[in-house]
Formats: structure tokens, sequence, C-alpha cells
């Protein structure tokens, strides 16, 4: 805004109108998504239930005490029943559970992001510069992209786990590497729609070159499907990390919800009988999974109408 | 992967669209063949691809294979040369690379190092056992996704509809291994007054022969199979959902309607065998993931297949056997795909025109 007040004169002052003339759309774009959004009631629920476990993983310090972890002081006995001291029972070491569950939102919730992130950052490359530069740089992109599509996720995921050594930036680069590829197509799909659009045959007239091309025109259109993608990965991502972390592949030094199951299953929580063990880990992977879901079909929705109709 | 999130649907679509387009374009029977050959040669550069990658996959596993045989024990270096020699491992990788790639083309995948027995006697051993229980969740998961997803499209925003997908998504945001726990607590072991009514795990109880051990190999079977429907009917219904959706605009619907056909066989005749077309493909390549995604399930339940060896496996770890399991894996995902894109043009005659 303070840019088109103060420029009267020059080149500057006209770079600076179009740079806020790009942002007040840009706001105004962003607004009206969220008028949009707001209309879908299951996203606005996916929503806020994030912003919950977000702001509870925040504080975990706060409501759940920075000692929860601690195996050799713990409050409780092994295995107690829930009660009011401890409102999700106790586990095998006497820990508070309802701690341990609140702590391990931190471990999920950051795995899961830092593996979307990975995954999409990779799917974005990889789909962007396959749709710009065609040719034999697409060709083999693609190959490499189909072949990745047909591995099966999981297990390939596995194998990326075992191979690399035990830590939560390991589960990150194995859910990242593993779970790009529908991105990539979905990526370079849109890239090669955007790019016979008139504006980009323009900016090339203008001289601007591929890193140009890419970064500020095609990467800005396609940020919207990435968006949606990036949410849905998410929750596919904090999936995965209990999965592995239920295999004994995670870190063992920290608490996740994946970890607490294990931790469930080997202190013999299930033949035993103790159901509350089992209940709050697993309850909340999937409340956090679904939560993701909702707000990336919501996304969509809003960004392809033709699918509000159709889902 | 079971969780793929509800991604699925859309990217699966997405990602099998370029390829059915470039089918044969529907000028007889030449041109499918070239279509299937040229389907087959991509399946046999994607196994080979597999291959290779879980060869040299497993070998970037630090620590040394002998040591893992040998389990700690005090042996001499005589004895470690021996086994080296044994399995190969005193060669050079590629020597190992070649030998191995020889080997599985003459169906032989070595030995397993936990096991001392051939890989594939393991695998051919397993491989009944997973195909019994995911084939049965396949069968119970796939008609039920159809069924409901039906009924969803066509009373679409009601609320059936709403429960509908809301159940589905849910079921669908919960991990596997978890649903089967719990159903173990609360229906094996028994949980507050609940009796236990299934078994905890395996797939026998053992000594019973003829109709008693169908009865008593179904009754283990109930457990794993209501996991495996409960995660993966969602995407079956979520997808025949949104293809039927597709069809409910169109003309000929509106004239079957005319015609004055009773609304259930407008249904039944018209729209969702048309609606099913796209479907068909999807359900293929979810089996194909099924199969891989069964690993958690047996794992809990100690179902004596190819999933759970794969754990056992994974623990040693015993490389000949993880490299066997994941091909094999792999290569149902592969099989799966390239009969999904062989049988799509028969079906649907308009791809590619």
């Amino acid at each position: 805004m303070t840019t088109t007040e103060n420029g009267t004169k020059g080149q500057g002052s006209r770079a600076g109108r179009v740079r806020s003339l790009a942002r007040r759309r840009r706001r105004a774009s962003a607004a009206r998504f969220w008028r949009q959004y707001r209309t879908h009631r299951a996203g606005l629920f996916g929503l806020g239930t994030l912003l919950l476990c977000a702001l509870s993983a925040l504080a975990a310090p706060l409501l759940a005490g920075s000692d929860v972890d601690d195996v050799t002081d713990a409050p409780g006995g092994p295995l107690e029943d829930p009660s009011a001291r401890f409102p999700f029972g106790t586990d095998r070491f006497g820990r508070n559970l309802l701690g341990l569950v609140i702590w391990g939102a931190r471990v999920s919730l950051l795995v899961g992001l830092l593996a979307a992130v990975l995954s999409v950052a990779i799917g974005t490359l990889i789909g962007v510069t396959a749709g710009h530069f065609k040719g034999w740089y697409a060709t083999v992109m693609m190959r490499i992209t189909d072949w990745f599509l047909v591995m099966p996720t999981l297990v390939l995921a596995i194998a990326l786990a075992t191979v690399m050594p035990r830590s939560l930036l390991t589960i990150v680069v194995a859910i990242g590497v593993t779970t790009w590829p529908t991105t990539a197509r979905l990526v370079r799909a849109q890239t090669l729609a955007v790019e016979t659009r008139p504006y980009i045959e323009r900016a090339r007239a203008l001289g601007g070159g591929h890193w140009h091309i890419m970064f500020r025109h095609v990467l800005p259109n396609v940020m919207p499907l990435v968006l949606a993608q990036t949410t849905l990965i998410i929750s596919s991502a904090i999936l995965a990390e209990a999965t592995l972390a239920f295999l004994g592949l995670g870190d063992p030094t920290v608490v996740s919800w994946g970890a607490l199951l294990q931790d469930a299953r080997e202190a013999g929580a299930v033949s035993s009988g103790h159901w509350w063990y089992l209940v709050p880990p697993g309850v909340a992977v999937a409340v956090v999974a679904l939560a993701f879901t909702l707000c990336g079909r919501a996304v969509e929705q809003v960004l392809n109408p033709r699918l509000g109709v159709s889902r | 992967m079971t969780a793929d999130a509800a991604s699925a649907p859309a990217g699966t679509a997405d990602a099998t669209g370029p390829e059915a387009s470039r089918g044969p374009r529907a000028r007889g029977a030449t041109a499918y063949l070239r279509y299937v050959a040229g389907k087959l040669a991509g399946a046999a550069v994607s196994l080979f691809a597999v291959l290779v990658t879980s060869f040299f996959l497993f070998r970037l596993i630090p620590g040394d294979p002998v040591k893992f045989m040998t389990g700690g024990r005090q042996v001499s270096a005589e004895q470690l040369a021996n086994y080296r020699e044994q399995f190969g491992l005193d060669l050079p990788l590629w020597q190992q690379f070649t030998d191995s790639c020889g080997k599985a083309l003459t169906g032989d995948l070595g030995t397993s190092y936990q096991f001392n027995a051939p890989v594939s006697d393991k695998i051919t051993e397993a491989l009944p056992n997973t195909l019994l229980l995911t084939g049965t969740a396949f069968v119970i998961y796939t008609l039920l996704g159809i069924v409901l997803g039906t009924r969803s499209a066509w009373r679409h925003g009601r609320i059936g509809d709403r429960l509908n997908t809301g159940l589905a998504l849910t079921l669908y945001s919960v991990p596997s291994f978890w649903l089967g726990l719990l159903l173990i607590v609360t229906l094996s072991v028994g949980a507050g007054p609940l009796p236990g009514l299934f078994p905890t795990g395996g797939m026998e109880s053992g000594g019973e022969e003829g109709l008693a051990y169908v009865l008593d190999v179904a009754h283990h079977l109930v457990l794993p199979v209501v996991t495996l429907v409960a995660v993966e009917y969602g995407q079956t219904l979520l997808v025949t959902r949104s293809a039927l959706l597709d069809e409910m605009g169109s003309d000929y619907l509106t004239t079957a309607r005319a015609k004055g056909l009773r609304d259930d066989l407008v249904r039944r005749r018209h729209a969702v065998p048309n609606a099913l077309l796209p479907t068909v493909t999807l359900i293929l390549i979810n089996l194909g993931r099924t199969v891989a995604g069964v690993i958690l399930v047996e794992t809990v339940f100690s179902w004596p297949g190819l999933g759970g060896l794969f754990y056992q496996a994974l623990s040693v770890p015993d490389l000949p056997l993880v490299q066997g399991l994941f091909f094999v894996f792999a290569a149902a995902v592969i099989v799966m795909n390239t009969v999904a894109d062989l049988i799509y043009p028969l079906l649907d005659p308009r791809v590619g025109r």
C-alpha cells in the first residue's frame, strides 16, 4: 500500500504499484477462498479440531508438565485403571497416559507436517520442472514417477526405515520419499494447463527465463492444488508415522502415538484386556488424520467446484 | 499403503487417466494387441526395476549379515568364512547381483538366514494364507463399498449419505493395526461383560479335520477380515459414489425414466453398470495395495501369511527373505495395475476415441 502512495514517478514506483496490485488481488482471492471454505461444515470442523490439537501440542509442557516421559520417576503404579488423578490411566512404567498422549501430539504432528512438506516439495519440484521442460527430461522424470507410483508405499517406507538409523528424521524421509508421486503427477498436469495460457507467452516474449516463468508464474498458479494435496498427505503421513513406530522402526527415545501403541502391545495390554491403554493414542491418530482429510477435501471442493457436486 | 488418505480416489483416478487415454484407438484387435504388448513391456521393466531396488536397498542395512545369522554366538573365523561362502556373501557385489538375477529368473530367491530354507518355499507356504485373508476381505469390502456407495450417491446430500460417507472417512483414518488390537481386546480377550468370542490370533487351533477344520479356520478368519474390510471399504465407497454422481445428470437416465422405468431399475440396469467402469480399475489397483497393506493386520493377528513373515524377517533382518517378500508385494501391485490397464479398454470402448 505504501508503495502506491509514495511512488509517483520512475521505474521503481511502477514496479511497486504492480506489486501492490498483485498483493491486493492475492488478498482478495484469499478472502474469497475463506468465504467459500466457511460454507463447508466438515472442513470447519476439521480446522477447529486441528487448531485445538496444535494448541495442546504447543502447550504440552504447561498442560502435562515437562517430565511426563520420565520412566524412573513415574507418578503412579504400572497399568493403573483410569481415575481422577490419571484420566486415561497409567502406562507400563506408571507414567500418566493423558500427559503422554498430549506430548505424543508434538511428535506425530511434527513428523506428519515435515513428511508432507518434504513429499509435496519433491512432488512439486518434479511436477513443475517436468511440465515446463518437455522432452527427454520430462520423459525420464515421469518414468521415475510412474515407477514410484507402482511401488507399495508402505512396504517401501518400511524398507527405507529399516535401512536407515532409527530417528525421527528417518521416518520423515521414509514417508516423504515414498509418497510424492501422486503430487508430481497432479502438479505436472496443472503445469501443462497453466503453460498454455497467454500470460506465460507474454512473460516469455518479455524475456523471462525458465526460472522466472516457473517460479513467478507457474508456481503461484499450482499453489492452491499443492495446498490441498499437502493437507491430504499430512493425514496419511501421520498414519504412516504411527504405523512405522508401531512396527518398532521409530526413534525409541521419543514419545509418539504409534510408539505408545507399540509399548501397549509389548506390555501385554492386549491379552490382559487393558483396553484403556490402547484407546487414547489410537483415537488421537484417527481424529487428527480425519481432521486433515476433512480440511483437504473442503479445500479441494472450494478449488474445484465440480467436485463439490460430485462428492 | 492403506493410509493414502481420501486423496487416493482422486489421485489414483488422475494417475490412471493419462494412461487410459493412451489406450487403443478402438480400431480392432491389432491396435489392442499393440496396446497389450506395450503394457506388458512396461510391467516387465517395472518388475526388473523392483528386482534391482530390492537387491541394493537391503544391502544398505548396516551390520554384517553373517553376524546376525550366528546370533552373537562365539564362532571361529573359519566358520564365518564358511557361512559367507555358503550364502555367496564373499563375492563382489555386482557378481552377487547378477547371480541373484539369474537365479530369480528360475524362481530361486535365495536361502533364508533365519529358517535356513529356500525363500521361495517360505513364500509359497505363506501365500495361500494371505490370499485367503485378502481374497475374503476383498470380496466383502468391494461389494460393501459398491452397494453403500451406490445408495449414497442415489440419495446424495441426505442424512443417510452423510452418515455413510462420514463413517467411511472416519474408518479410513483409523490405523488398521489399532483397530485390530481393539477388536482382539474386546472380542477375543473379552472386556467387561463381553466374553471372548473369537480366537486371539493364528489361523487354526490344530487337531481338527474336515468340516471342523474349515469352520475353525473361518472362525479365526473373522476378526482379521473385519479389520481389513473396515479400513478398506471407504475407498471403494467414495470412488463408486463419485463415479455414480458423475453419471447422474446423463441424458440416458432421463430417457430411462421417461420410458416409465421404476427408479430401482433405472439405477440397477442403467446407472450402476456405467458408473462401475471407472471403478473397476481403481478396485483392482486397490487390491494390489491391500496385499501390501495386509502386513500390519497379519502381524497383529499372528496370521501365518506373507505380511507376518515380512515382519518376522525384518526384525532379524533376514535379507534374502525381506528382499523376496518386497519383490512379491511390489509385483502384486504391478500385476494388478497391468491387469487394470489391460481390461479397461475392453470394458469401456469409449476409451481413446
